[in-house]
Formats: C-alpha cells, sequence, structure tokens
C-alpha cells in the first residue's frame, strides 16, 4: 500500500501548491467563463441547442489545457523532478499523484463553468455532468503525460497544445454525443472506453517520459 | 549486416517495387474490367486503397520499432522508428490526396467529412504531424528517444478508438455518410490488380524506408568518426 | 561500487564526457576537479542514474533508495516549507521514523528555526543546507555530491566538514568541487576531467 501512500502524499502536495499560490485555478475559472461569453457573441442567434453544447466542450477542453501547461511547471523551476524520480518510489506513482491534482482542479473549473453554461445558454442534464466527469479522467490521463513530455522539450507552451489535440478528439464527440443525442449510453461507454485504454496507457508508460 | 547484404536488400526492395508498381498500374488502367457502378473512375481504389493499407503498416512497424526500443533500451530502433514514422506521414498525406481526387470525382466536393477514412487519416495525419514536432523541440538523446516511442506507440491505440469515435460521430452530426461503391467481394480479377498494386506500394515504402535509414546511419556514423578525430 | 569504462555522454551535438574510465570502490572517495564545463555535473548525474550514458558502460551497484544526490539546484519545492518538502522525501524515500529523523537533521544544519519557511524566502546557502538535508535523509550508503560548499558561509561549511567527516569511511562519495583542497584530506582517490 505504499504505492498509494506515494500517490496521496504528491497529489496532496500538488493541492498544497496550488492552494498556497492560487495562480492555475483562478485562471481557469475566468478563462471558462470569458471563453463562454465569447461564445455568445460568437454564436449566431439561431445557433441549435447542439452546436452549443459542443461550444461548452470547445471551452473545457481549452480549460484544460491551460491548467495542464502549468502541471509541471513547479517541477521544472528548480529540477524538482528529478529528486522526484529519483526516489525508490515507482514512477507512475508520480503521474497518478499529478493525476489526481488535474482533476481536481478541472472538478473546480467545471464546478464554476456548468452552472454558468447552465445560465447563459441551456440546462445542464445527468448525461453532460457524467459525460463531463468522465471526460475529465481522459483528459487529466492524456494531458498530464503530454504535459511531463512538453515539459522536456523547448517551447513547451506551443507544444503541449499540438500533441494534446489530436489526442482528445474523441473525447469531444463522446461528450458532445452524449448531452445532444438521445442514447448518452453509448457515448458514456464509449468515454469509458476511451479513459481505459489511455489512462493505462499513460500509467505505463510515464516511466519512460521521465527517465532514461 | 554486411555492407553486400545491406545493398541487396536495397536493390531487391526497389526492383521490387519498380516491377510491382509498372504491373499493378497496367493492370489497374488497362486490364481490369469497369466496375459495375462507378466505371472508370473507380480504379483510383487500386491506387488510394494500397497507399493508405501501407501508411498503415508504416505505422504499425514504427510502433513495433518503439517497442523494441523500451524493451531493450538499444539506440539503434530510435532511428528506426523515425524513418518508419516518417513514411507513413509520407504515405499518409498521399492517401489524404488520393481520397479527395476520389472524393471529387466521385461527388464533386474536394474533402467530405462524411468519408470515414478520409477523416481519420486527416486525425492520424495531425497526430504524426505533432510527432515531428516533439522530436524538433526536445534534444537529441535517450530521452528524447524514449518520449518519441511513448508517443509513436499512443499513436497505434489512437487508430481504432478514433475510427469508433469518427463512426459515433457521424450519427451525431447526421452528415451523409459516403462510402464508395466497393462490393464486399472483389471479382479475382479485380482482387489480382488490387494484391499486385498493394505489393508494389509496400515495396515502395520498404525500398524508401531501406534508402533514408541508410542514409541517416551513414550521416551518424561520419559525425561519430568527425568527433572521434578531434 | 562504481565501475566505468569508456563512459560518454553527448547532448545533441554537443559531447561532455569523453571516455571516461574510474573505479570506486566501497567506502571509498573519489574527488572529481575540473574546469567549468568539463562535465562533473553531467557525471554525477550519470552515476545517480538520470542521465544514461550515449557511449562506454557504466555499472552503479546501488539501488535508488540507496543513492543520495546534491545538485547544483536544490532540487526542493520552492513554495513548500524546509518540512514540508523534507516530509515529502521523508515518504518517498520511505525513511523509518520520519519526524525523528527530520528534526535530528535540521538541527544539526541550524535550520529549526527557519522549518515553517517558504523555500523562496531562504537565502542560497540556507537552501543549500536544506539540499543537504534532503541529500542525507535516507541515510544512503552512495553520496553523489556535486560543489556541496557552493552557497554556504563560514558555519555551514564548518557543519558540512563535520557532517562528512563522521560519514567517511562506510559511505562511498563521489564529490564535485572547484576547491579540493578542503576534501583532499578525506579523498582516496581523484579524477581530473579536463
Amino acid at each position: 500500500m505504499t504505492y498509494l501512500g506515494d500517490v496521496f502524499a504528491l497529489a496532496r502536495k500538488d493541492l498544497l501548491l496550488e492552494l498556497r499560490s492560487r495562480d492555475t485555478v483562478p485562471a481557469m475559472l475566468l478563462f471558462v467563463v470569458s471563453t463562454l461569453v465569447v461564445f455568445h457573441f460568437a454564436l449566431p442567434s439561431d445557433a441549435s441547442a447542439t452546436a452549443e453544447t459542443g461550444l461548452l466542450w470547445v471551452a473545457l477542453l481549452f480549460t484544460a489545457l491551460l491548467g495542464l501547461v502549468r502541471a509541471f511547471v513547479a517541477e521544472r523551476e528548480e529540477r524538482v523532478l528529478d529528486g522526484l524520480v529519483l526516489a525508490p518510489c515507482d514512477r507512475s506513482a508520480i503521474w497518478l499523484g499529478k493525476v489526481i491534482g488535474v482533476v481536481a482542479f478541472l472538478v473546480a473549473a467545471e464546478v464554476v463553468a456548468l452552472p454558468a453554461y447552465a445560465l447563459f445558454f441551456q440546462p445542464v442534464g445527468w448525461e453532460l455532468v457524467a459525460a463531463v466527469a468522465l471526460a475529465d479522467l481522459g483528459l487529466a490521463a492524456v494531458g498530464t503525460l503530454l504535459a511531463a513530455m512538453a515539459a522536456a522539450g523547448r517551447a513547451r507552451e506551443l507544444l503541449l497544445p499540438v500533441l494534446f489535440l489530436p489526442l482528445v478528439i474523441p473525447i469531444v464527440v463522446g461528450g458532445v454525443g452524449a448531452s445532444a443525442t438521445d442514447d448518452p449510453g453509448r457515448y458514456l461507454a464509449f468515454l469509458g472506453l476511451y479513459d481505459a485504454v489511455f489512462a493505462i496507457l499513460s500509467w505505463a508508460s510515464f516511466e519512460y517520459v521521465v527517465t532514461e | 549486416m554486411s555492407t553486400s547484404l545491406r545493398n541487396n536488400q536495397h536493390v531487391v526492395l526497389a526492383a521490387a517495387a519498380g516491377c510491382l508498381l509498372l504491373a499493378g498500374t497496367s493492370l489497374a488502367f488497362y486490364w481490369v474490367p469497369n466496375a459495375p457502378v462507378e466505371g472508370f473512375r473507380q480504379r483510383i481504389f487500386y491506387v488510394h486503397v494500397p497507399i493508405a493499407l501501407t501508411a498503415y503498416a508504416c505505422f504499425g512497424w514504427a510502433a513495433w520499432k518503439a517497442l523494441r526500443l523500451l524493451w531493450t533500451r538499444e539506440r539503434r530502433y530510435d532511428l528506426e522508428s523515425y524513418t518508419a514514422v516518417h513514411m507513413g506521414v509520407i504515405f499518409g498525406i498521399l492517401t489524404l490526396v488520393t481520397g479527395s481526387i476520389w472524393a471529387r470525382t466521385s461527388w464533386g466536393h474536394w474533402w467530405v467529412w462524411g468519408s470515414r477514412q478520409l477523416v481519420l487519416f486527416l486525425v492520424l495525419f495531425l497526430f504524426y504531424a505533432a510527432y515531428f514536432m516533439l522530436r524538433y523541440s526536445v534534444e537529441p538523446g535517450p530521452r528524447r528517444a524514449n518520449m518519441s516511442a511513448v508517443y509513436t506507440l499512443f499513436g497505434v491505440a489512437l487508430i481504432p478508438v478514433s475510427f469508433l469515435a469518427i463512426r459515433l460521430a457521424e450519427d451525431l452530426v447526421h452528415p451523409v455518410v459516403f462510402t464508395h461503391d466497393v462490393q464486399n467481394r472483389l471479382t479475382g480479377s479485380q482482387l489480382l490488380t488490387f494484391l499486385v498494386c498493394l505489393g508494389g506500394m509496400l515495396s515502395l515504402a520498404g525500398s524508401l524506408y531501406v534508402n533514408e535509414l541508410t542514409g541517416k546511419r551513414l550521416d551518424a556514423r561520419l559525425r561519430e568518426l568527425r568527433e572521434a578525430l578531434q | 561500487m562504481i565501475t566505468a569504462r569508456g563512459l560518454g555522454r553527448d547532448f545533441g551535438m554537443k559531447r561532455v564526457l569523453r571516455d571516461v574510465d574510474l573505479e570506486v570502490p566501497r567506502g571509498g572517495f573519489l574527488l572529481v576537479t575540473g574546469p567549468n564545463g568539463s562535465g562533473k555535473s553531467t557525471l554525477l548525474s550519470l552515476c545517480a542514474g538520470l542521465l544514461a550514458p550515449t557511449a562506454g558502460e557504466l555499472v552503479v551497484e546501488a539501488d535508488r533508495g540507496e543513492i543520495g544526490y546534491l545538485a547544483h539546484e536544490p532540487l526542493v519545492y520552492r513554495e513548500l516549507t524546509a518540512l514540508e518538502n523534507l516530509d515529502l522525501y521523508g515518504r518517498l524515500y520511505r525513511v523509518p521514523e520520519r519526524r525523528e529523523r527530520i528534526g535530528m537533521l535540521l538541527e544539526r544544519f541550524g535550520l529549526w528555526e527557519a522549518r515553517r519557511e517558504r523555500v523562496g524566502s531562504l537565502s542560497r546557502g540556507t537552501a543549500q543546507r536544506l539540499a543537504l538535508c534532503r541529500a542525507l535523509l535516507h541515510e544512503p550508503r552512495l553520496l553523489l555530491l556535486d560543489e556541496p560548499y557552493s552557497g554556504l558561509d563560514h558555519a555551514g561549511a564548518r557543519l558540512l566538514d563535520d557532517e562528512l567527516g563522521s560519514l567517511v569511511g562506510d559511505r562511498t562519495f563521489v564529490v564535485a568541487t572547484h576547491a579540493p583542497r578542503r576534501l583532499e584530506f578525506l579523498a582516496t582517490a581523484a579524477l581530473s576531467l579536463a
């Protein structure tokens, strides 16, 4: 059980850091609400409900990106990542701890974003909430791994979106499908499949991304 | 591998590619009878689909080499995986181009979101193009090799998941689904033509792969020698 | 404990380390000297396992949990306190009686009063002392120290002298330094990277 102990120690560290500095989550909150407002002006007046749903998912995607760009900044700064990698714990615990943190940030942003969306556009059903929950897992899993990759290179703020977007297209499909069609179950199951495949892949391969 | 054997492999693949492609093109444009519904236009099928399958084969080969790299940590697999991805992207672009031409001749548009294959290749193209950006922004070395390998493996997982997503998306957006009228069973002559073209494309990819790999390896050796002389 | 033959490391086009042979027995103390850019830090990173060799071979007979690594950077979170940082590392390294060990190290290096301060607000020398605590926290058998005296004031240097003196003998050391004279009397071997 020391594996989970490591994971929680690392996750707690991330949440503690965010509570102290308070820079990532407030930015995500402001960003997502501003984006929704921009979408109101970007949509024609007779936009369909599906179009509005689609744009919500775009907003969530880019808000996630905003948070993920900062995911490994603290570790990069003082080369702390080297210190963590040298520790005898499993490297995948670093990934899992970070994923928990990212999911927490996303949920914090969505707690504001979804009510705002319901206020500005249309009501939010349980399918949308379920889809968002499943999507958060996938976005965090894949995003954390890619953020670690981008952090090792130059121009990381540019690289992460380019790596991230093609991989998360299926999440958008699943999310919009679950909230906009008559058969949400199929799309929710698909999101679950995506999460399973890519979470396992990310968990298993994180070690290779941070070591040589 | 001795140099002579390597040269042989090179020549054999190039010769195979040349013969098969020549034969395949002749068969496709002169011998095979017209398809019942689409007519003459359908013949691009013999070019487009082998190219698409070859692209998949390249990505699969790259993923295999990537797996070998992560398993054995031998650095030569990095170059092999990278070259395979490069080939895959080239054939991917060709797939998009030939697919676009086929779409234009069949339905009058240069791009149709309703064509599953085309959309899938677009997503894959974006994904593997990002691969090059990743390699460009990280310094050459063991770390870059590892990351490229992991990314390549993600690509291979993305292929089926994306395909599923695209299928699901069709029900979402209700586009007209464009499928080419390829009968479920190819007749004997069609099958033969197809297989010859497929063989030709695969040989072409193999030949280009070996060519580029040899070139890159020579570059690396040259650099090593220059370093040793300093 | 450490054996290297023909060890080399490139960074892209640049060859930083070339053809290094060394052998450090258990309990040995290797002093690594050389000008800036000669690859001292790279050698230590290779021994720690953070980098992989691009040429030659390197064998280090120690697990990750037995290696204590001190780098140029302190490898601690700037926004956490000294105590929180050491607590995290203590958990990850499975240090037995973590609280007591941390308290003891903080006291020994004169950091007890500053333990609840953000690392970012500590001076360079104080942060260096914290980094030393981090490296020594899990009582490693192999210590890889990159310029351990850098940034330390007189008192700090004395503390480090005492600590090294007490550890030498049953621990193995590889220390990179600009000022070898201070450690010459402890060293059993020297390597100059020029």
